[in-house]
């Protein structure tokens, strides 16, 4: 007899369930292929939505469940805040969102796991559970735990209720060690001897401090990785509940979430020129520049009636917005700017770094949501040989992904990391809130150039006198 | 976590034959066939989304792999123990709440993904 009681899931599971896991499984395959390109990947989701749909069916015929009352209460309630969330939330909050909906998918995953421990416990089975299933319900819950407070600690970063600098205190990196080392150590000893509770509860709470422990010395300029890998832990958290319970849709589509992460993080430390080790126990942002003379010299500073000159008889103009778009929301601003100079006969570009914003693609939603066509934002390595048959270039608080110091100074903290290289424009406008630095606190030796030229400012308000100026020509 | 450290583990769980009760191996090797062949794919699939839809394709992924409400639903109506009701009550929540607002999201994101014929209808408003 298969002893499939061991898990309280595909006991009794008939084969239309199967098949509605089946079939959910291509469809997911399917929307995420749609993903390709901006123009499928609606009509995409709404496979993946299906197939959501028919599993969600098909799991309520299982027939182990007896009552109904918890599960329409949780999918009320849950339809209820998401739908709201749907609706509601601004497009400049959507970092905070994806981390947010990074904690609530671990937080699932683990307490699946922990519900499944603590019924196999008080059955008195979790002695005979195979040791794979108890390796598998082990990751699940540390990686659901970690990645739900880890999660936590982003969202609350990135909306400002957490310190966005590193947080960091001597020895950090070998606290960290311990608690990783504790948590393991609980690991094994749950896998030799499943039944000791109080190892295994230990092991949760590890978990829940570790992910603590893992972002605070991570500064909000690194986020974009933080994110990715987090991505990539609630969907392996997800997988790893698929292994516990049996189920393959829960594996693939934990799978495919996983790796979508994996390679997002890895994307993003590209773009940075670090390794995700680096950026983890790293603490970058906290290095505050170290003994770096040389970049001196004067600042221009300019007005926003001889910036709308330059603008509105150049033939080409290529904007590079940074987190300051997102944090002054001036997307629209930008957009009403670019509509002026496009009725003049100005050609506009956008190039948008992979790290630029808080979360990978950050600037091209914002940019989309203010109705920019997706053809006219370029990546980094598209845009970048039509920097020097560029008349004018705007930078819209951005700062490290266009500091020439990653090019031509391998001294930089940030040496080696790919660029927009806009001091190849003719000329070179950059809106900035103030004289200080950003937030890797480096000085930027682009604002010294020849070619660049400041105007100092809220960037949604300079865009809005930008656009009146370039009007009033 | 560290990548090197995973693969010990799965090892480890691999090599020793499981307890006296146990899932066939049959369907242990089934599950590692279905991860592997996930995971390929996956590479495959991601690749091949430009940085354009980054954003939308995490919201994209965080909804599907909100699939975990499956089990999540089980749990809670299978009222196995108080313990375990609720957890699963909570599970079925937070999972739901990704599910819809993450779908939710998605779309209202790619609906503003709009080429530039499109755009003079959006400007005229």
């Amino acid at each position: 007899m298969d002893h499939s009681a061991t898990s309280t899931f595909l006991n009794g599971s008939s084969y239309f369930i199967e098949l509605t896991y089946l079939i959910a499984s291509i469809l997911f395959i399917l929307g995420l292929k749609a993903m390709s390109h901006p123009d499928t990947a609606r009509k995409g989701m709404f496979l993946a939505e299906a197939g959501m749909l028919m599993a969600v069916i098909g799991t309520l015929m299982n027939k182990e469940i007896v009552s109904y009352e918890w599960i329409i209460g949780g999918l009320v309630l849950g339809s209820i805040v998401g739908a709201l969330m749907a609706i509601w939330v601004p497009m400049t909050a959507m970092p905070e969102r994806t981390a947010l909906s990074h904690a609530f998918g671990a937080a699932a995953a683990a307490l699946v796991g922990i519900a499944e421990y603590s019924i196999q416990s008080s059955m008195g089975l979790i002695a005979e559970l195979p040791r794979f299933k108890v390796g598998a319900l082990g990751f699940e819950i540390m990686l659901g735990a970690l990645t739900t407070t880890g999660s936590l600690i982003a969202a609350g970063k990135l909306k400002g209720i957490v310190k966005g600098t590193p947080i960091q205190f001597k020895g950090q990196n070998a606290v960290n060690m311990l608690v990783f080392l504790g948590m393991v150590s609980c690991f094994i000893y749950i896998l030799l001897n499943p039944a000791a509770q109080p190892v295994f509860y230990t092991m949760v709470g590890l978990a829940v401090l570790f992910g603590v422990m893992l972002v605070i010395p991570i500064g909000s300029a690194d986020m974009p990785v933080v994110m990715s890998l987090l991505n990539s832990y609630a969907g392996l958290a997800a997988a790893a509940t698929g292994f516990v319970l049996g189920n393959n849709v829960l594996i693939i589509a934990g799978t495919l979430d996983g790796f979508s992460g994996l390679i997002l993080s890895i994307l993003m430390c590209k773009a940075m020129n670090r390794s995700i080790t680096n950026v983890l126990f790293g603490g970058f942002g906290a290095v505050v520049a170290e003994a770096q003379a040389g970049a001196g010299g004067t600042m221009r500073e300019i007005s926003p009636e001889d910036a709308a000159v330059q603008l509105a008889y150049a033939k080409k103009v290529v904007f590079v917005p940074g987190y300051g778009l997102a944090t002054a929301q001036a997307q629209h601003a930008v957009r009403e700017l670019a509509n002026k100079l496009e009725e003049r006969g100005v050609e506009v570009k956008y190039g948008i770094h992979p790290v630029a914003g808080r979360m990978p693609g950050h600037m091209n939603v914002l940019l989309a949501e203010a109705n920019v066509p997706y053809e006219e934002l370029y990546e980094m390595d598209q845009i970048n040989p039509e920097m020097s048959t560029t008349d004018v270039c705007v930078v819209i608080g951005a700062n490290d992904v266009v500091n020439p110091d990653a090019r031509d100074n391998p001294k930089s903290a940030i040496a080696g990391m790919p660029i927009i290289e806009v001091d190849r424009a003719h000329s070179v406008i950059v809106l900035k809130r103030g004289q200080g630095r950003g937030f890797s606190g480096l000085e930027n030796p682009l604002f010294f150039k020849n070619v660049t030229t400041m105007l100092y400012g809220d960037a949604k308000a300079s865009l809005t006198n930008l656009a009146q100026a370039v009007q009033n020509i | 976590m560290h990548p090197a450290l995973m693969t010990a583990f799965v090892f480890m769980l691999v090599e020793e034959p499981a307890a006296p009760v146990t899932v066939s191996p049959a369907v242990l090797i089934a599950s590692l066939y279905v991860f592997a062949l996930a995971a390929f794919l996956g590479y495959q699939l991601i690749s091949r989304v430009p940085p354009l839809l980054h954003t939308p394709l995490m919201s994209a992924t965080n909804a599907i792999s909100g699939i975990s409400l499956i089990g999540s639903l089980v749990i809670a109506g299978a009222h196995k123990t108080h313990l375990a009701t609720i957890l699963g009550f909570i599970a079925v929540f937070t999972s739901t709440v990704n599910v819809v607002g993450g779908f939710g999201i998605t779309d209202r994101m790619l609906k503003m993904f709009t080429k530039r014929e499109a755009k003079k209808p959006a400007e005229a408003k």
